[in-house]
C-alpha cells in the first residue's frame, strides 16, 4: 500500500515535470512575435530560431534525465552503488560546458554578431536620415527639408507652439519638417535615425522592425533599418519614462519610394506655416 | 559572551547579539516585507489581466492608489518599483542570505556565534528603519518612488519628471543606503567568521555548500555594493545639491531648461549594473548552495561533484563581475563593447552549467525521500533549467535587440531570482525548521504548498516569456493602448490566474510555518540524518551552539552511503574509525 502511494507521487511528480516541459516547448513553437518587416529583422528572428532549436533539445534531454531519475530512485528500490565514481562527475561536467559554450558562442558570435553588425553599421551613402526626439510622453520627428541640412535647435526655444526648438534664425532651419508621433520611411531604403532626447531616458522601438534603441538625453544615439513591407507599424517607448509612459506611441508609415517622395513634396517647413 | 543566555527578554529577544535570534529576526521580517510586496503584485496583476474592471474595494482600502476602483497609472509605476526594490533586496537578500546565513554558518563551521556579534546586531538595527523608510515613502506627497527598481536617472534625479520623482524618490535612496550598510556589515561578518572561526578540523573543503555559496556571495556584495553606494550619494546630491553627474545640459521640463550640465546618464547604468548583475548571483548562489545540502541529505548520497561545483562558483564570481554591461545592449553604450559584454556573459553559461548538472547528477544512485524541502529543490533544478537556457536568448546581444524590456525579461529574471531563490526559502525552511525552533513543521501541508505552488509559479512566469515573444514592454499600465498587442492580452489573463493562484497557495505555507512554532511536533537533534555539524546540537540549538567542547571535524560534509552500505553516513564530526551511524528508513 505505502509502495502504491509512493509509485504514485513519484509518477505524479512525473507528470508534472513532463508537464511544464512540454508547456514550454509547445509555447515557444508558437510564433508570438508580429510578422518581422525590416531587412535586419530577419537576421534577429533567425538569432533566436537558432537558440530556440539549440537550447530547446537540451531543456528536453534534462527534463528526461531528471524524470528517469525520479523514476529510478524514488521508489524506494536500493540503488546501484557506488553512489559516485570520479569518471562519471568528470564527463558528467565536461560534456555540458563544452556543449553550452558550443551553442552560446556560436549563437553571439557566428550568427549573432554579422546581424549586430549590419543594425550598428556606418550608414550607407543615400540613407535617409531622419531625427527623433523622444519627450514626455510622445515622439518628435523632424526631416532635414529640401536642402538635406537639418536647422540648429536649442532647448531654451522648446516650448508648446515650437517643439522641436527650431531657430528662426538659421536659414537652415526654415524648411525642416516636424511632426508628432508619425514617421513616414521609403520601403526598401535604409533609413538612418538620429535619436535625441531632452528629458528622461525613452527608447525607441517598433517590434515589428526588431529595432529597440534608447533615447539618451546628451547623447546622441542612431539606429539603422531598411523596411522592408509598405504599411503601418507601432512605435513604442519600451524605457520606462514616467505616468504616461503606456502612452507614448507613435506610428511609422512605410510607403513605397514613390509614394514617399509624393508626401514628401506635400510637406513645407514648420517655420513656414 | 555568555550575559545574554541569561538576559532580559529585551537583549535576548530584540537587541540579541546571538546569530540565530538575528538570523530568525531577518528571516520574519523578509516574511513582513514579502507579505507588503506580495499584496502589490497582485493588485498589478490583477490591474493587467483586466484593466477596464473597477474595484470599488480597492478605492476604499487604497485610497491613495485607486480612483474610482482604478489603478492609476502613476501609482501603477511606483507599485511596480516598490514590489522589484522591496522583493529583490527587502525579502530575498533578507531571507536568503541575511537570514539563512546567520542562522546557518556558525552552525554548520562549528562556531560558538560570528566574528563580530555587536555588529550583526546592528546590522539587522540597520535594516529596520531602512524597510520603515520604504514603506513609509508610500506617504510622500506625490507617492512612492516609481522609476523602477534601477532608478535611472533623469526620472529618478529630477523631481519635475514626474510624481514618484518627489520625496518618495529621496527616501527611496535612503533607504537603500541604509539596506547597502546593513548587507556590507553582515557581509563583512560572514566573510570574516568563515575564514577565522572554523572548528578544529574544518577545512575549507569541508565546508557545506550552504556555507559556500555564502561566502562567495558575501564577497560578491562587499566588492559590488559599494558601486551602488556611490552611485546612490552622486544621485542624491544631483536631487539635493545642484551637481550635475548623471543629468547633461540642456534638460527640458515643462518649458524650462534645468540648469545642469556636463553628466551623463549612462554612468549611473554602469555603476548600477556593477553591483546589479552580481547582486543576481548573491541571490541565487545560496538558493543552489540550499539545493545541495538538501539534496544529500533527502538523497542520502554525497553531494555529486562537490569540488567542481566550488570551483564553478569562483569561475561564476569573477565572470559576474565583468558582465554588467549585458543589461545596457541598447543603452547607447558602443555596440563594441557590447559585443565584448556578449561574448563574455555566455561563458558563464560554462559553470552554471556544471552547478546545474551537478545538483541533476546528485539525484544519480540516489535514495530519495520525497521530503517537501526535497520537492523544493526538485522544482529549483527544474527552473535553473529553464531560467538559465533562457538567459542565453538575453545575453546574445542580437537577440536582446528584440527582447530587451520586454516580458521575457520579466519571466527571465523571475524565475531565476524569485522562483530559485523562493523555492530554495522554502526548502531550506521545511529542512532546517527543527533546528530553529525544535518542532517540525506539518509534511503533509508542506506537500499541499509545493502542488500548489510549482505548477502555478510556472505556467505564469513562463508564459511571460511568450508575452515577450510578442513584444510586449514592461512598464506598461494598459498594454491594450498598442494594437499589436491587444490580440496577446489574453495571455495576461492566464499569467494574473495562474500567479494569483501561486500567491494564495502561499497561505498554505504561512499558516505552517507559524502554526508549526507553537504546535508542531517535536523535533530531536537529527531528525534527518544528516552529517553536517548543525545537527551534532540540540534542536533548537541553545545559547552558544554546543556545550563546552566544540565539534570536531573529521571529514566531508556528504558521506553518505559509506562503504556502500545504504543505509550508514558519517556524521563530520564522528572520530574515524568509529562505525558508520545507521540510518532508519523513514
Amino acid at each position: 500500500m505505502n509502495d502504491r502511494r509512493r509509485t504514485a507521487e513519484v509518477a505524479a511528480l512525473i507528470v508534472l515535470f513532463l508537464g511544464i516541459t512540454a508547456f514550454t516547448v509547445v509555447g515557444f513553437l508558437r510564433s508570438w512575435a508580429p510578422p518581422v518587416a525590416s531587412q535586419h529583422g530577419a537576421g534577429v528572428d533567425g538569432v533566436i530560431t537558432y537558440l530556440l532549436r539549440t537550447t530547446g533539445p537540451v531543456l528536453v534531454l534534462g527534463a528526461l534525465v531528471m524524470v528517469v531519475f525520479l523514476w529510478r530512485y524514488a521508489r524506494g528500490p536500493r540503488p546501484e552503488s557506488p553512489a559516485t565514481n570520479a569518471r562519471a562527475e568528470f564527463w558528467w561536467s565536461v560534456l555540458p560546458v563544452i556543449g553550452m559554450i558550443a551553442i552560446a558562442e556560436v549563437g553571439v558570435v557566428v550568427v549573432g554578431f554579422p546581424v549586430w553588425e549590419q543594425i550598428y553599421a556606418r550608414p550607407p551613402a543615400g540613407a535617409v536620415v531622419i531625427e527623433v526626439t523622444g519627450q514626455q510622453f510622445e515622439w518628435i520627428v523632424r526631416y532635414p527639408g529640401r536642402d538635406g541640412t537639418f536647422g540648429r535647435v536649442a532647448p531654451e526655444l522648446v516650448a508648446k507652439p515650437n517643439p522641436a526648438g527650431l531657430d528662426q534664425s538659421d536659414p537652415a532651419a526654415l524648411d525642416d519638417i516636424v511632426l508628432n508621433n508619425q514617421l513616414h520611411v521609403p520601403a526598401g531604403q535604409p533609413i538612418d535615425l538620429r535619436l535625441r532626447g531632452r528629458d528622461v531616458l525613452h527608447s525607441f522601438s517598433v517590434a515589428a522592425f526588431r529595432v529597440k534603441q534608447d533615447v539618451v538625453p546628451g547623447i546622441l544615439g542612431t539606429t539603422l533599418f531598411a523596411a522592408t513591407t509598405p504599411g503601418r507599424y507601432e512605435i513604442a517607448c519600451t524605457q520606462v519614462c514616467g505616468m504616461g509612459h503606456y502612452r507614448m506611441r507613435g506610428a511609422v508609415h512605410v510607403h513605397p519610394p514613390l509614394e514617399y517622395q509624393a508626401w514628401l513634396d506635400t510637406q513645407t517647413g514648420w517655420l513656414q506655416q | 559572551m555568555t550575559e545574554t543566555a541569561h538576559a532580559g527578554f529585551w537583549t535576548r529577544y530584540v537587541f540579541s547579539t546571538d546569530h540565530k535570534t538575528i538570523g530568525k529576526q531577518y528571516y520574519f521580517t523578509a516574511v513582513v516585507m514579502a507579505l507588503f510586496a506580495t499584496t502589490w503584485s497582485v493588485l498589478l496583476r490583477l490591474h493587467l489581466a483586466w484593466p477596464d474592471a473597477q474595484w470599488p474595494l480597492f478605492s476604499t482600502l487604497f485610497p491613495g492608489l485607486f480612483q474610482d476602483g482604478v489603478l492609476l497609472p502613476e501609482r501603477y509605476l511606483s507599485l511596480v518599483t516598490m514590489h522589484g526594490t522591496v522583493m529583490i533586496f527587502f525579502v530575498v537578500s533578507l531571507a536568503l542570505v541575511s537570514g539563512f546565513g546567520n542562522f546557518i554558518i556558525p552552525l554548520q563551521i562549528g562556531a560558538r556565534d560570528m566574528a563580530y556579534p555587536f555588529l550583526n546586531m546592528l546590522s539587522y538595527w540597520t535594516i529596520v528603519p531602512a524597510c520603515l523608510l520604504m514603506l513609509g515613502s508610500f506617504f510622500a506627497p506625490e507617492g512612492a518612488a516609481a522609476s523602477g527598481w534601477t532608478a535611472y536617472p533623469p526620472l529618478s534625479a529630477v523631481p519635475e519628471a514626474g510624481p514618484g520623482s518627489g520625496l518618495g524618490q529621496t527616501l527611496w535612496l535612503l533607504a537603500m543606503a541604509l539596506f547597502i550598510a546593513s548587507f556590507t556589515m553582515g557581509g563583512l561578518n560572514f566573510i570574516t567568521t568563515i575564514l577565522n572561526l572554523r572548528t578544529r578540523g574544518m577545512s575549507m573543503f569541508r565546508l557545506p555548500l550552504t556555507t559556500w555559496t555564502l561566502f562567495i556571495a558575501s564577497i560578491l556584495g562587499v566588492l559590488a555594493f559599494p558601486a551602488l553606494t556611490a552611485a546612490a550619494i552622486m544621485l542624491l546630491l544631483d536631487r539635493l545639491g545642484g551637481t550635475s553627474f548623471f543629468l547633461p545640459a540642456g534638460l527640458v521640463f515643462g518649458g524650462e531648461v534645468l540648469p545642469h550640465g556636463g553628466g551623463t546618464p549612462l554612468l549611473f547604468q554602469h555603476l548600477f549594473w556593477f553591483l546589479g548583475h552580481p547582486e543576481v548571483y548573491v541571490l541565487v548562489l545560496p538558493a543552489l548552495g540550499i539545493a545541495f545540502d538538501v539534496v544529500a541529505v533527502f538523497g542520502r548520497r554525497p553531494v555529486f561533484g562537490y569540488r567542481t561545483s566550488v570551483w564553478a562558483l569562483f569561475v561564476i564570481a569573477v565572470l559576474s563581475m565583468i558582465v554588467w554591461g549585458h543589461h545596457m545592449f541598447v543603452s547607447g553604450m558602443s555596440p563594441y563593447v557590447g559585443e565584448y559584454f556578449s561574448v563574455a556573459t555566455v561563458t558563464i553559461t560554462a559553470p552554471f552549467a556544471v552547478l546545474a548538472m551537478n545538483l541533476l547528477g546528485s539525484l544519480w544512485r540516489a535514495e530519495i525521500r520525497l521530503h517537501p524541502a526535497l520537492l523544493f529543490v526538485l522544482g529549483t533544478i527544474a527552473v535553473v533549467g529553464i531560467g538559465g537556457l533562457g538567459g542565453i536568448f538575453l545575453a546574445t546581444a542580437t537577440s536582446d535587440m528584440y527582447l530587451h524590456n520586454s516580458y521575457f525579461v520579466v519571466g527571465h529574471f523571475h524565475l531565476m531570482i524569485a522562483v530559485v531563490t523562493f523555492f530554495a526559502i522554502f526548502a531550506g525552511t521545511y529542512h532546517w525548521f527543527p533546528k530553529m525552533f525544535g518542532r517540525h513543521m506539518n509534511a503533509t501541508l508542506g506537500k499541499v504548498h509545493f502542488w500548489l505552488t510549482v505548477p502555478t509559479v510556472l505556467v505564469g512566469f513562463i508564459a511571460m516569456h511568450f508575452l515577450g515573444m510578442g513584444g510586449e514592454q514592461r512598464h506598461l499600465y494598459d498594454p491594450s493602448a498598442y494594437e499589436f498587442l491587444r490580440p496577446l492580452q489574453w495571455l495576461n489573463v492566464v499569467i494574473s490566474v495562474a500567479l494569483l493562484g501561486a500567491a494564495a497557495a502561499q497561505l498554505v505555507f504561512l499558516v505552517n510555518l507559524v502554526h508549526s512554532i507553537f504546535f508542531g511536533a517535536r523535533a530531536g537533534a537529527n531528525p534527518w540524518e544528516a552529517a553536517t555539524l548543525e545537527w551534532t546540537t540540540a534542536s533548537p540549538a541553545p545559547h552558544l551552539n554546543w556545550g563546552p567542547d566544540l565539534p570536531v571535524v573529521h571529514r566531508g560534509p556528504y558521506e553518505y552511503r559509506v562503504d556502500g552500505a545504504l543505509e550508514g553516513y558519517r556524521p563530520q564530526a564522528a572520530p574515524p574509525g568509529a562505525p558508520a551511524a545507521t540510518a532508519v528508513a523513514p
